[in-house]
C-alpha cells in the first residue's frame, strides 16, 4: 500500500499519476438504517440475511473484489459484533489483494453519520465507490470509474456518478419488481448530468413540478420514469467532508443527493451511468428480497450463483429445470421438486411433499405431505407433516407444527414456534421479541433503529435466557397450542402498505383498487384540467394553489415577525431618539431581510406606533386619541417614507381596521378621528380612503363598521373630489 | 387526399401596427413583394392541399384579401374566404366556420407563417398515427441579432427566447406536454399519469409550435362545441387535447354513434391501434392493456393520440407576428432562406427588377431586392432591403437593414437603417430613420431624425 495521504493532500495533487497509485477503494455499509426488514433484524443484521443460502454482504463483497476494488471499510452500527465477528471468520480476510477494514460505531444513526465517521477516520484517499452492504451486482465498474474520472479532470464538482437501471414499473401499483416505490429522474440526455431526484411524489397529485430553471441551461432534459436507482456510486473524495459540512445530511439521496441539485451555489454536480446488460439491485424490503432470490436462481447475477462457488457457500449442483440442491440432502421418492428450488446441505424431505420456486436452507427437516410455494426457508427449520406454507420467510430455527399453515407474507423471525393447525394470517410478522412500543414518526424512527439494534446485540448474548422467559410469557393462544412468538401488530397505516413490500405477489382485490384509484387520479386531473383551462393564462390552477397557500402559511409567519421586528425597532427608535432618515434605513434593511413589499412595511410601522400610543400612560379615550396624534406627528417623516404608493396607504388603513377589530380595540372608537390626522398629515391621500372604502363596499356588514364611522369623512372626500372635477 | 385547410388569415393585428391598416391587413403585409399569405398558398399547393377556407377577422379585410386570392389563384385553388369578427380567437374563428367542415380531417393553418416545411409532411403524419391532432414543432428562431449597419458583426449572443415547453416521447412522435403563453415562465408541471405510461419524456424548450395544426374533424368540432370557454387553438384546445389524451373525454359526452359512422377506424378498433402504438414506442405496457385485462372494470378507457410532427433544422419556419419578425423574415427571404421567395436571383445575389432604373455610382448589395419601375438617384446603396414598386429615390440615399414598400419617395440624402417604410410614404431631403417605422401616407419633414419611432397618421 501506498503511503497514507491527508485527505487535503490528495485533493490538491489529483493528477493521474496519483490516483493510479491508489487502490481503489469502497465503503460498504453494513447497516442499512431502515427498518424494513423488522423483526428479522432484531436479532441478525441486515447484511447477515442469506440470501439463496448466501449472506447478502458475501454477494457485495465478492462483486467488489471481482470488479477490482482493492481496500473495503465495512462500516457497522447495528449489530455490529456479528458483522464483525462473520467477517473475521469468512475469508475476505484472507484475500490477498482485498483488505476488508471493519469500522465500528455504536451512535450512528443514518448514512450520514457513517459518513462523517469515515471522513474523520482519513481513510479513503481517492474516488470511492459507496454502496450498501445489501447490494447485489456483477456490473463491471471500469467503464464508470473511468467516466467518472474523466469528468472529474474536465469538472472537478462532478462529485458523483449514480449507477442507474432500466427498470419496469407496474402501471398500477406504480411500483418497480423490487418493490421501491416510483422513482422520477431528470437528466440531461446529453451529459447525464442528473437534474431531479424524487421519489415520494405521492402528495403531488398528479402533477410532478420541475423547476423553470433546469430548462434554462439545457435545451431539452429528459424525465424519466423507467429507472431504478442502483444505490452503487462512484464518489470523489469530497463527498465524504461534503457530509461533514452539511451535518444535517442522514439519508443519502433524500438529503444529500436533492441537497446538491437544489443548491445550486457550489455548483456540485451529481451524474448518472445508465447500465443495461448487467446487474445491479439493491434489497431494500421484502419484496426485493423476493425478486432478487428469484433473479439469482435464475442466474441473471451470474457468476454469482449458487452452483457457483464465490464465498463459502456449499457445494451445490445445478439441476434442469432450475433446481438446486446441495450435498446430503435426504429426499423421500414421492417428495416432488419443482422448478426454480434451491435445497440446502442436510436437509431431510419427508413423503409425497411439494416445493416449487422456494430457497430452503441448511439441516432443515421437512415432513410428509407439506406443501411450500414460493417461500424462503431459512437454516435449522423443521416444519412437520401436512403443512401448508405460501410465500413466507421463516428464518433459523422456526418450528412449524403439524397442520399449520401460513397464508402468503408471513414472517416468522428466529426460533419462532407455530402450533398445530394454526393458520398464521397474511402479512404476520412473529418474533420473539414484543414489538417495541414506543413508535415515532417514520423518520425517527428509522434513525432510532440501529441504536436499539446495538442494544439487541447485547441482548443476544442472554438469548436463551430471555427465551425461556419469553416462552412462559406467550400466551399460547396467539400463535396456536404450543406456538411461541409475539405476533407484531401492524402500525396504524402500515397495513395499508404492506402488500405492497411483502413477498407474496400483489392480490387481486389489491390490484383492483389500485386500478380504481388510478382512474380517480386521472379523473382528478381531467377535472382539475377543465377547471383551469377557462382561459389560457390562469393555468396556475388548483395544485398551484395548494402549494401557494402552503407559501401564504409560510409568509404569515414571516410576516408576524417581521412585525415585532418593526415593532422593537420602533420603540428603540422612540427611546432612543433616534433620527427619521436612519430608522428608515433600519427598516430598509429588515424589510429586505424579510423580503416584504413596502406595503407590508407601512403597515407594520404604522402598527407599532399605534401600539407606542398605547403604550402611553393615559387616563381617558380623549387622552389616548392624544397620544396617537402626537405619535403620528412626530413620526410623520417615517410613515410618509413608507407609504408613499396609494396601495401602501390602503395596506394602513386595513392595518389600522384589523387592529382596531382585534388586537387593539381601544382605538375602534377613534377610527374616523385618526383617519382624518393621518389625512390632514397628508399620510394618506384622499384617492387611498376613497379606494378603500369603495373596496369595502361589498364587504359583510361586521367588516363594514369603521366604513360606516368614518361615513362623513368619506362623503366630506367624495364631494370635495367632486368639486374640484 | 381528404383534407380540408382552414388558413387563419388573421386581421389587422395592433401588434403589427402601423404596418397593418384597413387596406392592408396582416395577411396582405408584403414578405419580398409578395403577400405573406402567398407563402402559406404556395406551399399547401405544393403539397396538393387545393381546398381550402381562409378565414379573416373583420369584414373590409376579408374583402381585400378575397379580392388579392381571387385575382391570384383564380384557377388554381378552390379558396373559400370567410369573415369573422375580430378578436373571437383561433378557437373563435373555427367555431364561426365549422359548419363548413366536412372532411374528416382538417388542417389548420396560421396565415401568417413563412416556412418551407411541406404540410403534406404533416398531414402524412397524422394519418399515419390516426391521431386526434398533430402539431407540427419547429426549432425555435433565435431571434434576429439586429445587426446595427454599418458597425456590423457585432453579433450579441442572445439567448433563445422560449415559446413553447415541449414534452415528447422517446421516438419524438408523440406530443406528452406542451406549456404555453405565461405558463412558459413558471414552473415545468408534468402530469404523472402521461409520464408513468411513456416511462421516459423528453421536455424541450427550443421547439416551437409552429401554428399548424392537423385535426380529426370530429375531434375538433366536439372540443369546440363542448368547451366553449375556448378561445386559442393554442392555449386552450391543444394543451387540453394533450392533457387528456390518456383520458380521453371526447366519445363520451360527444356523438359516438355519428363518430363510428363517421369513421370506421374509431372505438375499440381505434384503441388497439393506440395500444399497439404506445406498447411499441414505450417501455411500460399502456395503462389501457391493463385495465382491460382487468375484469372488474367495465369500461373501457378512452385514449386519443396527440401527435408531434418535428420540422427539421434546415427548414424554414417563421411567423410573422410582430414588426421585429417583419423585418427578419424579409431580410430572411431575400438572404439565409431565399429559395422562398421564388424569385431568381441575379450573379450578385440581388434582385433588381429590369424596368428599375439605378442612377450613377449607386450600388445595390447582396441580399437586396429593387422592384418594378422604381427609380433611385445617383451615389446610392442599399444592403440587405427590400425596395417595392414605382419607389422614386434621390441621390445619396442609404437604404440599410430596411423595408420599402410601394410607391414610397425618398427625398435626397435620406438614411434609412433597420426600418419599414410602408407604402405612398414620403421622406423629405436629409431625414434619418434609424429603427423606426413609417405608416402609410405619412410625410417624414426634410432633416428630422428618428430613431426607434413609430410614424403614422393619427
Amino acid at each position: 500500500m501506498p503511503p497514507q495521504r491527508k485527505g487535503a493532500a490528495a485533493r490538491v495533487s489529483e493528477d493521474t499519476e496519483d490516483l493510479t497509485r491508489h487502490p481503489l477503494q469502497a465503503i460498504l455499509l453494513a447497516d442499512s438504517f431502515a427498518t424494513k426488514f423488522r423483526p428479522i433484524t432484531l436479532e441478525r443484521p441486515k447484511v447477515l440475511l442469506p440470501l439463496v443460502n448466501v449472506p447478502m454482504i458475501d454477494y457485495t463483497l465478492a462483486w467488489l473484489e471481482s470488479a477490482g476494488v482493492e481496500e473495503v471499510f465495512v462500516f457497522c452500527c447495528a449489530h455490529s459484533k456479528q458483522v464483525i465477528e462473520y467477517l473475521e471468520k469468512s475469508e475476505w480476510i484472507l484475500q490477498p489483494n482485498f483488505s476488508v477494514v471493519t469500522i465500528e460505531s455504536h451512535n450512528s444513526v443514518s448514512a450520514g453519520d457513517a459518513l462523517r465517521l469515515i471522513y474523520e477516520r482519513n481513510v479513503i484517499n481517492g474516488d470511492f465507490i459507496l454502496i450498501s452492504g445489501d447490494t447485489v451486482s456483477n456490473m463491471s465498474l471500469t467503464q464508470v470509474i473511468q467516466e467518472h474520472k474523466e469528468r472529474r479532470k474536465k469538472d472537478s464538482n462532478a462529485v458523483m456518478t449514480m449507477v442507474i437501471k432500466q427498470s419496469k414499473l407496474s402501471p398500477i401499483t406504480h411500483q418497480s419488481r423490487l418493490g421501491t416505490d416510483e422513482l422520477f429522474l431528470a437528466i440531461d440526455p446529453q451529459t447525464k448530468q442528473l437534474l431531479f431526484y424524487e421519489e415520494k411524489t405521492d402528495n403531488l397529485r398528479g402533477i410532478i413540478p420541475l423547476d423553470n430553471a433546469l430548462l434554462g441551461d439545457n435545451p431539452s432534459i429528459c424525465l424519466h420514469n423507467d429507472k431504478q436507482d442502483c444505490y452503487i456510486d462512484i464518489c470523489s473524495q469530497e463527498v465524504l467532508s461534503l457530509f461533514t459540512d452539511n451535518f444535517d445530511y442522514q439519508h443519502l439521496r433524500r438529503h444529500f443527493v436533492k441537497g446538491l441539485l437544489v443548491d445550486d451555489i457550489m455548483g456540485y454536480k451529481i451524474f448518472t451511468h445508465e447500465i443495461h446488460s448487467s446487474y445491479a439491485a439493491r434489497i431494500d424490503n421484502y419484496r426485493s428480497y423476493d425478486t432478487i432470490s428469484k433473479d439469482i436462481i435464475q442466474r441473471w447475477t451470474y457468476p454469482f450463483v449458487p452452483d457457483v462457488m464465490f464465498s463459502g457457500n456449499s457445494a451445490t449442483h445445478l439441476e434442469r429445470e432450475g433446481m438446486y440442491r446441495a450435498s446430503e440432502i435426504e429426499q423421500s421418492r414421492s417428495a416432488r421438486i419443482g422448478t426454480f428450488t434451491v435445497i440446502g446441505k442436510g436437509t431431510r424431505i419427508g413423503n409425497n411433499s411439494n416445493i416449487s420456486n422456494s430457497v430452503i436452507g441448511k439441516g432443515c427437516s421437512i415432513g410428509s405431505n407439506v406443501s411450500i410455494t414460493g417461500s424462503y426457508i431459512w437454516d435449522s427449520v423443521t416444519i412437520e407433516d401436512g403443512c401448508d406454507i405460501r410465500h413466507a420467510i421463516i428464518c433459523d430455527g422456526v418450528v412449524i407444527k403439524s397442520g399449520a399453515a401460513l397464508e402468503p407474507g408471513v414472517v416468522l423471525s428466529f426460533n419462532v414456534v407455530i402450533g398445530q393447525q394454526f393458520i398464521v394470517p397474511s402479512y404476520s410478522k412473529v418474533s420473539l421479541y414484543q414489538q417495541p412500543t414506543v413508535e415515532d414518526s417514520d423518520e425517527e424512527l428509522e434513525y432510532a433503529d440501529n441504536s436499539s439494534g446495538t442494544v439487541d446485540s447485547s441482548i443476544t448474548c442472554t438469548m436463551d435466557t430471555l427465551n425461556r422467559e419469553m416462552m412462559s410469557e406467550t400466551p399460547a393462544s396467539q400463535l396456536g397450542p404450543g406456538g411461541v412468538g409475539h405476533v407484531w401488530s401492524i402500525c396504524e397505516g402500515g397495513h395499508e402498505e404492506e402488500w405492497r413490500h411483502s413477498v407474496a405477489p400483489i392480490p387481486a382485490d389489491k390490484l383492483a383498487e389500485a386500478t380504481q384509484s388510478l382512474e380517480d387520479d386521472l379523473e382528478f386531473l381531467n377535472l382539475d384540467g377543465n377547471a383551469l383551462s377557462t382561459s389560457g393564462e390562469l393555468k396556475p390552477g388548483r395544485n398551484g394553489t395548494d402549494s401557494e397557500d402552503d407559501d401564504a402559511e409560510d409568509s404569515r409567519d414571516d410576516s408576524i415577525y417581521y412585525e415585532k421586528e418593526v415593532e422593537a425597532t420602533f420603540l428603540r427608535a422612540v427611546n432612543e431618539n433616534i433620527k427619521v432618515p436612519d430608522v428608515i434605513l433600519e427598516m430598509n434593511s429588515l424589510r429586505l431581510s424579510y423580503n416584504m413589499t413596502s406595503a407590508d412595511c407601512a403597515g407594520a410601522i404604522f402598527y407599532a406606533m399605534m401600539k407606542q400610543a398605547l403604550e402611553i400612560p393615559h387616563a381617558t379615550a380623549g387622552e389616548l386619541r392624544k397620544n396617537a396624534a402626537s405619535i403620528i406627528d412626530a413620526w410623520n417623516n417615517l410613515l410618509k417614507f413608507y407609504s408613499k404608493e396609494i396601495d401602501d396607504q390602503i395596506e394602513v388603513i386595513m392595518k389600522f381596521e384589523e387592529m382596531c377589530l382585534e388586537s387593539v380595540k381601544e382605538f375602534s372608537p377613534h377610527f374616523s378621528q385618526i383617519l382624518h390626522i393621518l389625512y390632514d398629515k397628508d399620510i394618506l391621500e384622499e384617492d387611498a380612503i376613497l379606494r378603500w372604502a369603495d373596496e369595502k363596499k361589498d364587504a359583510e356588514e361586521s367588516d363594514k363598521v369603521f366604513v360606516k364611522q368614518s361615513e362623513k369623512l368619506i362623503q366630506w372626500l367624495r364631494e370635495a373630489s367632486e368639486e374640484e372635477d | 387526399m381528404d383534407f380540408q385547410v382552414v388558413v387563419l388569415a388573421g386581421g389587422t393585428s395592433k401588434k403589427l401596427l402601423p404596418l397593418v391598416s384597413k387596406e392592408v391587413p396582416k395577411a396582405l403585409l408584403p414578405v419580398a413583394n409578395r403577400p405573406v399569405l402567398s407563402y402559406v398558398l404556395e406551399q399547401l399547393e405544393l403539397s396538393n392541399l387545393k381546398d381550402l377556407i381562409v378565414v379573416v377577422e373583420g369584414e373590409d379585410a376579408a374583402i381585400h384579401v378575397g379580392g388579392w386570392i381571387s385575382n391570384a389563384y383564380v384557377d388554381r385553388l378552390h379558396v373559400e374566404v370567410a369573415a369573422v369578427h375580430e378578436d373571437v380567437g383561433t378557437a373563435g374563428a373555427l367555431r364561426a366556420i365549422a359548419h363548413h367542415l366536412t372532411a374528416n380531417d382538417i388542417l389548420v393553418v396560421s396565415g401568417d407563417l413563412v416556412f418551407d416545411v411541406p404540410p403534406g409532411a404533416l398531414a402524412a403524419a397524422h394519418r399515419k398515427h390516426n391521431a386526434a391532432v398533430t402539431t407540427m414543432l419547429c426549432p425555435a428562431p433565435v431571434s434576429g441579432p439586429t445587426e446595427s449597419g454599418s458597425s456590423g458583426g457585432k453579433d450579441k449572443i442572445k439567448k433563445p427566447r422560449r415559446y413553447n415547453i415541449i414534452g415528447l416521447d422517446p421516438s419524438k412522435q408523440f406530443l406528452l406536454h406542451i406549456a404555453t403563453g405565461a405558463e412558459v415562465e413558471k414552473d415545468i408541471r408534468i402530469q404523472k399519469s402521461i409520464l408513468r405510461a411513456v416511462g421516459q419524456m423528453e421536455i424541450r424548450a427550443d421547439l416551437m409550435d409552429a401554428h399548424m395544426y392537423a385535426f380529426k374533424r370530429s375531434v375538433l368540432q366536439e372540443v369546440l362545441d363542448e368547451k366553449d370557454e375556448f378561445q386559442s387553438l393554442k392555449e386552450d384546445v391543444l394543451p387540453y387535447l394533450v392533457r387528456s389524451q390518456l383520458k380521453s373525454e371526447l366519445l363520451f359526452n360527444g356523438v359516438p354513434q355519428a363518430e363510428e359512422s363517421g369513421n370506421e377506424k374509431v372505438g375499440s378498433q381505434n384503441n388497439q391501434a393506440v395500444v399497439s402504438q404506445i406498447m411499441a414506442n414505450a417501455s411500460t405496457p399502456s395503462f389501457h392493456e391493463l385495465s382491460s385485462g382487468n375484469s372488474g372494470s367495465t369500461h373501457v378507457r378512452r385514449i386519443h393520440k396527440c401527435c408531434a410532427y418535428i420540422a427539421s433544422e434546415s427548414r424554414y419556419c417563421q411567423r410573422l407576428n410582430s414588426i421585429q419578425a417583419f423585418s427578419d423574415i424579409n431580410r430572411d427571404v431575400i438572404g439565409d432562406a431565399s429559395h422562398l421567395s421564388g424569385y431568381s436571383f441575379s450573379a450578385h445575389n440581388n434582385i433588381i427588377h429590369p424596368s428599375a432604373q439605378l442612377g450613377s455610382r449607386t450600388t445595390v448589395g447582396p441580399h437586396c431586392m429593387l422592384w418594378e419601375g422604381s427609380q433611385m438617384g445617383d451615389k446610392c446603396s442599399v444592403k440587405r432591403s427590400v425596395i417595392g414598386r414605382h419607389c422614386r429615390i434621390g441621390s445619396n440615399v442609404k437604404v440599410v437593414n430596411s423595408v420599402v414598400m410601394n410607391h414610397v419617395t425618398i427625398g435626397d440624402g435620406c438614411s434609412i437603417q433597420g426600418s419599414v417604410i410602408c407604402s405612398n410614404a414620403q421622406l423629405q431631403e436629409r431625414a434619418v430613420l434609424k429603427d423606426c417605422q413609417v405608416g402609410a401616407g405619412f410625410v417624414v419633414t426634410a432633416g428630422s431624425e428618428h430613431k426607434g419611432e413609430s410614424l403614422a397618421r393619427k
